[in-house]
């Protein structure tokens, strides 16, 4: 009797673990096909190639907020990759350094920061001195939220690496750095390569820090010291529009976003294996 | 001595550089709060520390500045938003670690970090464009109408049933760390040693018996843990929140009507703010946004550590 209740349970508990799997699938797989299926009507040669229309009329493209995205976004790889890549080599290569716990801490403090912060920092720090919103403070921006990802996927990736060849590298005489530069690095490249792809789709997504540091511009642009647009900003700006034309456009955007960055991530996954 | 040199300059140079890479990390970290506090401190100036936290009124006419409505507005949509995706996420989490077919498993873990991987503007339009609309024709309209007719009482606490509102900036929000708090319990019931397992099934456990006593109770640090740390990723979400709270900051909130967060009032404001003590009044918004998360998220480390089983997480 107890027996049968206890299975019966079992039988129950099984039920409700794959009702709320699918309660958490469902709905995500229910915005992934219709952001498809809304998207992929707006994608056309025009998107890609023309800037935006004038509001309220029809037509026009996205080409300068695609433009934007990749040029901002490697910029802020630029600097967030070069100050996270020093932080994770400094934590794994050289744990007796005094200034690896203060770094620590930061680096999971500043993962919890929420990334409009980073956007009212850089607002503050670089467009406030400067006069004028740019692509540059966006940048800066994606950088500080870039550094405490790629920082901790460098340590991480580097901490794998046996210790028999560092000191298979200090044994033939060489010094720490070239250790560091040749042996180290080299054989931790995948690991590195994908902290620092996961860092630029987490950042090409957030338009938060973007609204008040790159600002927007409907004419294509590459002057990092002028406002320029980005996707994840237009799409924002598009779909509280009040015109249809730019929402079918903002729902374009928005696939075309997604389709980047699942590519993104894919050869970050990629790049780990190899 | 010329090998020497190559050393020692070398390792002296290599260090140095990397040593300035890392003070421009701690440098920027400290600049981040630094400049947040000195940026907001003509708010807390002019109204004090606690009057500018405490005070309900925001009015940029009249220069009255307070956060408190954000405050409730940010820990009233995150508390609910995480209370909706504890269960599923738990379950997701328990289904892809211990129940489903590995192949099945595999494939549901790497739809969940697909979905963790959507970013929040695509979450807002879709939150537009199908949830409002739905929410308001199925869920708003039928309770306000039948509050109408059986229970008065409860018309003010719903509010208007308009679809831009507080009930769907958190089912949008339950939704987009349902992945990210599933992911986190997932790895920490990965942790749990298989020994564990085979131990409460050598006593005839049933399955579900050895999830409740024994999988659980292991993981439960990772995964409190991962749930404080979706409250910090709640607090901080700002795009949809933003599209669909309908950013009001009037209190007292009702359950479907417009409220507003911490994020949404600086996402929607600044660009807009006239004058300094407005700007001020949201860098200091920012700041209190900022203890915020680093509170939340120092207690997720106290919890990683106290509560873990065994030696826990390095």
């Amino acid at each position: 009797m107890n027996l049968r209740r206890r299975y019966l349970r079992d039988r129950i508990m099984v039920a409700f673990v794959y009702l709320g799997t699918l309660v958490v699938l469902l709905p995500l797989g229910f915005i992934l096909v219709h952001v498809f299926l809304s998207g992929v009507g707006a994608l056309n040669w025009d998107f890609f190639t023309k800037p935006p229309a004038p509001p309220g009329e029809p037509g026009g493209g996205m080409l300068p907020a695609i433009v934007g995205t990749f040029v901002i976004d490697l910029m802020a790889l630029a600097m967030g990759g070069a100050l996270g890549l020093g932080g994770g080599v400094l934590m794994a290569e050289y744990p007796e350094h005094p200034l690896n716990r203060p770094l620590r801490l930061v680096a999971n403090v500043l993962g919890g920061v929420p990334a409009i912060l980073m956007g009212l920092f850089a607002f503050v720090v670089v467009v406030l001195p400067m006069g004028g919103f740019s692509a540059f403070s966006g940048s800066v921006a994606l950088a500080v939220l870039m550094i405490p990802i790629i920082m901790r996927a460098t340590e991480e990736v580097l901490r794998m690496l046996p210790w028999e060849l560092r000191e298979a590298g200090l044994a033939l005489g060489l010094p720490r750095w070239r250790v560091t530069l040749s042996l180290v690095l080299p054989a931790a490249k995948g690991g590195i390569v994908t902290g620092l792809l996961l860092a630029l789709a987490r950042a090409a997504g957030e338009a938060a820090p973007l609204l008040f540091t790159a600002f927007g511009n409907s004419f294509l642009s590459f002057d990092p010291l002028g406002p320029m647009d980005s996707l994840p900003l237009k799409i924002y700006v598009y779909a509280i529009s009040p015109y249809e034309d730019w929402i079918r456009q903002a729902w374009g955007a928005a696939l075309l976003l997604v389709l980047l960055l699942m590519v993104t991530n894919y050869l970050a996954r990629r790049a780990v294996r190899r | 001595m010329k090998a020497r040199l190559y050393g020692k300059l070398g390792d002296a140079l290599f260090t140095a550089l990397l040593v300035a890479l890392a003070l421009g990390v701690l440098g920027v970290a400290g600049l981040l709060a630094w400049e947040l506090w000195v940026g907001g401190a003509p708010a807390f100036r002019a109204f004090g520390f606690w009057g500018f936290t405490l005070s309900s009124e925001w009015n940029a006419v009249s220069e009255r500045f307070g956060a408190w409505p954000f405050l409730i507005g940010t820990v009233v949509t995150s508390a609910a938003a995480l209370i909706l995706a504890f269960f599923p996420s738990l379950a997701a989490a328990i289904v892809v670690a211990e129940y489903a077919p590995r192949r099945l498993g595999e494939v549901v873990a790497y739809l969940i970090d697909l979905l963790a991987a959507l970013p929040s503007v695509v979450y807002g339009l879709w939150g537009i464009f199908v949830l409002v609309p739905l929410v308001r024709d199925h869920v708003e309209q039928p309770l306000f109408l039948w509050s109408a007719e059986h229970a008065p009482a409860l018309m003010g606490l719903l509010g208007p049933p308009t679809g831009i509102g507080m009930f769907s900036a958190v089912l949008v929000l339950a939704l987009m760390i349902l992945p990210y708090a599933s992911s986190l319990a997932r790895d920490a019931i990965r942790l749990v040693p298989r020994e564990q397992r085979e131990a409460m099934y050598a006593l005839g456990a049933t399955r579900w018996e050895v999830v409740r006593r024994v999988v659980l109770p292991y993981a439960r640090g990772g995964i409190f843990a991962g749930v404080v740390l979706a409250l910090a990723r709640a607090i901080g979400e700002t795009m949809a929140v933003t599209m669909l709270i309908g950013n009001s900051g009037q209190l007292p909130y009702s359950v479907f009507g417009p409220a507003a967060t911490m994020a949404s009032v600086i996402a929607n404001e600044f660009t807009e703010a006239e004058g300094e003590l407005h700007l001020a009044s949201l860098l200091a918004v920012g700041f209190l946004l900022l203890l915020l998360s680093l509170a939340v998220n120092l207690i997720a480390d106290f919890i990683l550590r106290r509560m873990s089983v065994g030696e826990g997480r390095k």
